[in-house]
């Protein structure tokens, strides 16, 4: 017993050092110079514009993201084909990838230097150090991670279902909607809120393909690090914690999808 | 079928549209991006890209950047087996909350983990006030950065040796203890070596996942030149000089060591679910 305890603390202690205390640190701060002060900074039109451009990015980022990891974890899960591994491992790939690199490889090619860079400046297109480029790399980032849900889960589910709902008559998009869609849904939603959070918080390949412009091209982890930099403390803890108050409800959002999947931890 | 050799025959349909969507959006969004990097740094003399990736400050960069990245994956490794350890065999009042905020790191925007950890480490941060008079200067140091890729570093280990844990079989130490076997002996021969890979593929993600990281780093880490600079901060150094050569040369080392991480990680990853079906037989 007395081990089972000294474990247990020691285990409580190390959490709560490395990851609660940060949280905790977030609120405090931001609520340091009182609620005035908070509301100032949360509603100042820099502030907004950051909401409005993460919204953005998030907005097509995840939907087309969400899209292609049905298409993939349909072929992947549901077929059995050559080169299909290799797919499995390529679509992991932007997982290992560090962000700045991330955002690195789309200033190569729509840069000035880069490849379509002299095409793009004919026609007078921003891309990178724009809205665009903040896009691409949001894309880019959360990338696997629908996909990455929905393969293990399709291929738990098999074939059966959608081959019954094809025999009795269902054409190919009755059959997707009514048996296929219904069986991911819980799923689906769990990399959807994954994914979302991602977007939502990306900070490296997103720094490196804005502009930093203020108001134009800045997201929300952006503008957090532009507050901090010009030590308006009080301010980039109460962007912070906007940003903090989303991350705690995706925790919540997970964990009550595992419970609805059926894998909850023990 | 025309396509028989390619993929074994199904009735369902949707195969060809769903692979060919699958392939060109990978293509355009993933391969041919990143194929960029790597043309990039060839169209580059051999001599400039070497100089570029062992200059000295870019030396002192790999160093700070794989070493507090192995130090920060092993104190994510025993911290995390720790919790995962405590998570799976002890019932304690909120458990359910510790175990829901194991995962906040991934949730957590890394900038906003990066200036909440600065701020805990500072001399009059809520921690720096304690540890600054003892000596210990975690802010602004390489300690710092071994702070900051812990907490990236630790959801991993605990997500990867949790459900081995959880699945592993009680019978083997009560038989050992029963056999005879001390506290130590038991977690030595029995339990360590069923979570070893496990264990180690969790050390092995912390690990990659920290060579890349930037955003919770680079606010503790006060990015002094050769001491406290890490590597992702000199790719974006150089692209802030539009230096796009030096920056590319540096990002293929970091491509190159990340992929041969990933495909460790994958080999130790079969391992162990081989392990898990095995023991399920």
């Amino acid at each position: 017993m007395a081990v089972q305890w000294t474990l247990t603390l020691l285990a409580i202690a190390a959490l709560g050092a490395f990851i609660a205390l940060p949280l905790i640190a977030v609120f405090v701060q931001a609520f340091d110079k009182g609620w005035a002060a908070y509301l100032t900074a949360v509603s100042d039109p820099n502030t907004l514009s950051a909401i409005k451009l993460s919204l953005l990015a998030v907005g097509i980022a995840v939907p087309l993201n969400m899209i292609f990891g049905i298409a993939a974890a349909w072929v992947i899960a549901k077929f059995r084909f050559r080169g299909r591994d290799i797919l499995v491992s390529l679509i992991d790939i932007p997982f290992g990838v560090s962000p700045v690199i991330s955002g690195l490889i789309f200033i190569l090619l729509f840069g000035a230097g880069g490849w379509f860079g002299p095409w793009l400046e004919k026609y007078d297109i921003h891309i990178v150090f724009a809205v665009p480029g903040i896009i691409l790399a949001t894309i880019f980032v959360t990338f696997p991670f629908v996909a990455r849900e929905l393969i293990p889960l399709m291929e738990s589910q098999g074939i059966e279902e959608e081959e019954a709902a094809l025999v009795l008559g269902a054409s190919g998009w009755q059959m997707f909607f009514r048996v296929t869609l219904p069986n991911i849904r819980w799923g689906l939603l769990y990399g959807v809120v994954l994914c979302t959070a991602r977007a939502l918080g990306e900070f490296g390949a997103v720094s490196v393909v804005s502009g930093h412009i203020r108001g134009e091209t800045n997201t929300l982890p952006l503008h957090v690090e532009i507050l901090y930099n010009e030590y308006n403390y009080a301010g980039a803890f109460a962007v912070a914690s906007l940003l903090s108050v989303i991350a705690v409800v995706t925790l919540g959002l997970k964990k009550l999808l595992e419970w609805k999947t059926g894998r909850g931890t023990p | 079928m025309s396509n028989s050799f390619l993929k074994r025959a199904s009735i369902l349909p949707g195969f060809g549209p769903a692979l060919g969507y699958t392939v060109l959006y990978l293509c355009l969004i993933v391969l041919i991006p990143l194929s960029a990097v790597f043309l990039k740094s060839v169209s580059s003399s051999w001599e400039h890209l070497w100089r570029t990736v062992t200059a000295p400050n870019v030396m002192a960069a790999y160093r700070l950047s794989f070493g507090a990245s192995f130090i920060a994956g092993i104190v994510s490794a025993a911290a995390g087996f720790l919790i995962a350890w405590v998570l799976v065999r002890y019932d304690f009042p909120g458990k359910a909350f510790c175990d829901a905020l194991v995962d906040l790191p991934f949730a957590l925007p890394t900038a906003v983990a990066g200036i909440a950890l600065t701020s805990l480490y500072t001399e009059n941060g809520w921690l720096g006030r304690y540890l600054v008079p003892l000596g210990i200067k975690v802010a602004f140091t390489p300690l710092g950065v071994v702070v900051a890729l812990t907490f990236i570093g630790l959801p991993f280990v605990v997500r990867s040796v949790q459900p081995v844990l959880a699945d592993a079989d009680r019978e083997l130490e009560e038989a050992a203890s029963s056999l005879g076997a001390s506290r130590l002996q038991v977690f030595t021969r029995v339990i360590f070596p069923m979570v070893g890979p496990a264990l180690l593929t969790g050390f092995a993600m912390a690990f990659a996942r920290a060579l890349g990281e930037y955003g919770s780093v680079i606010f503790i880490s006060g990015n002094l030149p050769m001491k406290t600079e890490i590597v992702p901060l000199l790719i974006v150094t150089k692209l802030e000089q539009y230096d796009y050569a030096g920056a590319t040369a540096i990002a293929v080392v970091m491509l190159l060591s990340s992929f041969l991480l990933l495909l460790g990680i994958n080999i130790l990853q079969r391992r162990t679910r081989r392990f898990m079906e095995a023991d399920q037989l």
